[in-house]
């Protein structure tokens, strides 16, 4: 990889559903290693296009390339994700929830065929996953089954999942929404810890302006610039806002910036939770 | 004063309320048999207790007298037997075409419509083409039980497949899993127990089946006994043939229940704890 490939770029990319507009024109490039943080308001396309970098959606036109070769059309394990919920496996243990991974990308036939792995393979896929749960600090909950895990640990152990496949980007769909506020911000600086341990390249969509300001290296902000008030479909969203967040000093003013944008602040202070 | 709505009964108190309808009418049963016997003692519509002793005594401990078998026992292994093969074979096709159906989009056009089609037939009125297609033995009343709940199974295993989380089948696709390993490790463990449920529920009705046929052309089993009797009015077999089908059910319910907490105890606590 060369100090110019980005590792993802997104060409003229839109996405339309029959003459609704979601998304139009965006064209984005953003190198290994940034944390990019997505606000804005409800029905913006920020979903959409979380599902286009994901797979599970695809683009109307253009391109999302990854390491300058475009995507799988289905989830793959270039891509890590965390949802807000229903991230991790009712069924298994906190470790077994981890191991999943390595038994699923194992090349033997064993595993292709029970989705198992036995034997040394099986220890060594222990070893790994209990490393991870060890760096988001779940080993005493390694033997427990998510339903008896607060919802920090289960998101601890979302992230932990996705982590051990080392996935090129790493998604994270309102990760900490759904979590109270203390918590919150144990969770904010775990991942920073592993965003700058791992060299990992974030994408994390947040409905709250503060937490993607003080996360992310790069603020995106999703916002329609044309509005048609007689078929507000017309117009796709675009980035609005493009903000770099590693200039000290710079932050206060931006976030005022951003604040004072009209739809967004509107759209921002009353956007509820679903 | 606590409202109603708070009281509880305490652990005796709910056992002892729990039995209370039962011995209400056992109570209300042995007072009219013994009015009725007072007045006919060859009355055979509400026999006393002994006279169901009596029967039961024959039916189970003694050797008929034609055949030299157990009845009793005869009747209750007959049909246990093609009960756990409707009911075993209706829970395999269920979970196997529920979770096909409810997985992989392929399978599920053409079936699906067939799937609630086939639950639509009322089973009794096939009943006849099973007896000529299949013929007076076994298989024909092991089919009506298929026949009877599988749809059932299979729509629920697949309402249940579809009712897991988008997200929890997006990420093991992430994990790199192939469509068989998340069939296999995502998906069946977390539906088992949901067919462990829908067995529960569907046992009535394959009772119903099981009996609905041996009334009509059976040898041996409960539902052809109590039918046989039927003939001589034989209230004092037919009473504790119906209680020790409802025993039977009970046993069967509640060992499924055992399974499921046994085997499958995030589920539980996923649930809630709930107890029913």
């Amino acid at each position: 990889m060369t100090e110019h490939q980005p590792i993802i770029e997104i060409k003229n990319l839109w996405k339309e559903y029959g003459a609704n507009v979601v998304l139009e024109k965006l064209n984005l490039r953003v190198m290994a290693g940034e944390f990019v943080s997505i606000v804005g308001a409800s029905g913006c396309g920020k979903t959409t296009f979380l599902n286009l970098l994901l797979g599970t959606e695809q683009a109307s036109r253009g391109d999302i390339l990854l390491d300058g070769q475009p995507f799988d059309p289905e989830p793959s394990v270039e891509r890590g994700i965390v949802f807000q919920k229903y991230s991790v496996f009712p069924h298994l243990t906190a470790i077994q929830n981890v191991m999943l991974g390595e038994e699923f990308g194992h090349s033997g036939l064993g595993s292709l065929l029970t989705g198992r792995l036995t034997g040394s393979a099986k220890r060594d896929a222990r070893d790994r996953a209990m490393a991870m749960l060890e760096k988001v600090g779940l080993v005493q909950a390694a033997n427990r089954y998510p339903s008896e895990l607060s919802g920090g640990m289960q998101q601890r152990l979302a992230i932990a999942q996705a982590l051990l496949k080392q996935p090129r980007i790493l998604l994270l769909d309102e990760p900490f929404g759904a979590l109270d506020p203390g918590i919150r911000k144990d969770m904010h600086s775990l991942i920073r810890e592993l965003w700058q341990e791992q060299q990992l390249t974030v994408f994390m969509i947040t409905h709250d302006l503060s937490e993607g300001f003080e996360l992310g290296s790069r603020l995106w902000v999703f916002d329609k610039p044309r509005i048609d008030p007689q078929a507000p479909e017309r117009f796709g969203a675009q980035v609005t806002f493009d903000i770099p967040l590693n200039k000290p000093g710079e932050k206060q003013r931006q976030f005022d910036l951003v604040r004072q944008s009209a739809t967004l602040a509107s759209g921002a202070s009353s956007e509820v939770q679903p | 004063m606590t409202r109603i709505i708070n009281a509880q009964p305490n652990r005796y108190g709910r056992l002892l309320l729990g039995l209370l309808p039962f011995i209400i009418l056992l109570v209300i049963y042995i007072a009219a048999s013994d009015a009725r016997l007072a007045e006919n003692p060859s009355d055979k519509l509400l026999p006393s207790l002994s006279s169901f002793a009596d029967a039961i005594t024959r039916m189970a401990f003694e050797p008929s007298k034609r055949t030299g078998e157990y009845l009793f026992w005869a009747d209750t292994l007959a049909s246990a037997v093609r009960l756990a093969m409707g009911v075993g074979i209706s829970a395999l096709l269920g979970l196997v075409i529920g979770i096909a159906n409810g997985m992989v989009p392929y399978v599920r056009s053409p079936l699906s419509p067939l799937v609630t089609a086939i639950s639509l037939i009322p089973p009794m009125a096939i009943l006849p083409i099973l007896f000529i297609v299949f013929g007076l033995g076994e298989v024909s009343k092991v089919v009506l039980i298929v026949i009877g709940i599988s749809p059932v199974i299979i729509r629920d295993m697949q309402l249940r497949t579809d009712a897991l989380p988008a997200e929890q089948l997006i990420k093991a696709q992430t994990l790199g899993g192939n469509s068989w390993q998340i069939i296999l490790r995502v998906v069946l463990p977390q539906i088992l127990p949901r067919l462990i449920e829908a067995v529960r529920l569907t046992l009535g009705s394959a009772w119903l089946f099981l009996i609905a046929a041996e009334a009509i052309a059976a040898t041996e089993g409960l539902g052809y006994r109590i039918f046989l009797v039927r003939r001589y009015l034989s209230m004092d077999v037919i009473l504790p043939y119906v209680a020790w089908i409802t025993l039977l059910a009970f046993m069967m319910d509640y060992a499924l229940k055992r399974l499921s907490l046994w085997a499958f105890p995030w589920y539980q606590k996923a649930q809630g704890g709930r107890n029913d």
